[in-house]
């Protein structure tokens, strides 16, 4: 049986995987710094990562079609706004506003929601996580806080 | 913004509380309660939250992963937790070792974001997980 009017709060995860090259390095300091800042991520030639990104949309299950949010819909925004553009490519100099922003991982998942968030609409629905790993060992989560704000 | 480093560490173990008997403890539990003991590959999960700097970082990755390795994984790492380590109170589920991972971090705790959560998996199959008081 289902209770429409029986709506719980969800949670949907929609993971995807783009490889890319990037150099973490502030043009403004010397090689020395900038190693002693962002250690091997510097190296001015560049290295990449498979980066795994999971977007999580909250909401509530639409009565109708017993959905938070069209996966197909989720898909097309996630290949359009962040696959497609970042896939295989080198970020400081394909990928805006990578040119003049240093393409941390930090930096990334906040420039992928900016990229996603205004896509993501309907009635209770929320983009509410961005979690971005850059290995394995290593994942940061953005819940879309303004810079400088702690979650 | 929340940040996680994964480590491993492998140490042993054995199940068995003094305040209950030994039929009790067999029972309760079952084989972690083999008299010499057994080992997990634990991998441990380090969140912190903070702000993101202008430097585009929340954290330096070094810092937290010497400050891991100092105050935790070189306590932990290849040891036995029933003898090895006086700190862990109590039968060292990993319940108990979650809670030491996190009294062991947060005492002279350095680093400007605060440590937010500790994740311990015992095995693929079983989780542990903390929100981490205020430091």
């Amino acid at each position: 049986m289902l209770h429409p009017n029986n709506s719980h709060l969800m949670f949907l995860t929609r993971k995807v995987e783009f490889s890319a090259s990037h150099v973490c390095a502030n043009p403004a300091w010397d090689e020395a710094e900038n190693r002693r800042v962002y250690g091997a991520n510097s190296n001015p030639n560049g290295h990449g990562h498979n980066f795994v990104l999971e977007v999580t949309i909250s909401g509530q299950p639409d009565a109708i079609t017993g959905m938070v949010f069209d996966l197909r819909e989720l898909k097309e925004i996630l290949n359009r706004e962040v696959v497609e553009p970042m896939d295989h490519r080198f970020l400081n100099r394909e990928v805006e506003p990578f040119d003049r922003v240093v393409p941390t991982t930090e930096n990334l998942a906040m420039e992928i929601w900016r990229r996603i968030c205004p896509a993501i609409s309907g009635e209770g629905v929320r983009l509410h996580n961005v979690r971005l790993y850059e290995t394995a060992d290593l994942f940061v989560d953005y819940g879309g806080q303004e810079q400088g704000e702690v979650r | 913004m929340r940040l996680t480093r994964r480590y491993r560490f492998a140490s042993s173990h054995r199940l068995d509380s003094p305040a209950l008997t030994a039929e009790q403890n067999r029972r309760l539990y079952g084989k972690c309660n083999n008299p010499f003991g057994h080992g997990h590959d634990y991998v441990l999960e380090i969140s912190v939250e903070g702000r993101v700097e202008e430097n585009g970082l929340m954290i330096d990755r070094e810092a937290l992963d010497k400050l891991v390795e100092a105050k935790v994984l070189r306590r932990l790492d290849h040891k036995d937790l029933n003898r090895d380590v006086p700190e862990l109170v109590g039968v060292p589920t990993t319940e108990n070792l979650a809670q030491l991972v996190e009294g062991l971090l947060l005492a002279d705790w350095p680093l400007a974001p605060r440590l937010a959560r500790i994740r311990i998996a015992e095995t693929e199959r079983n989780t542990f997980e903390l929100e981490a008081v205020a430091s």
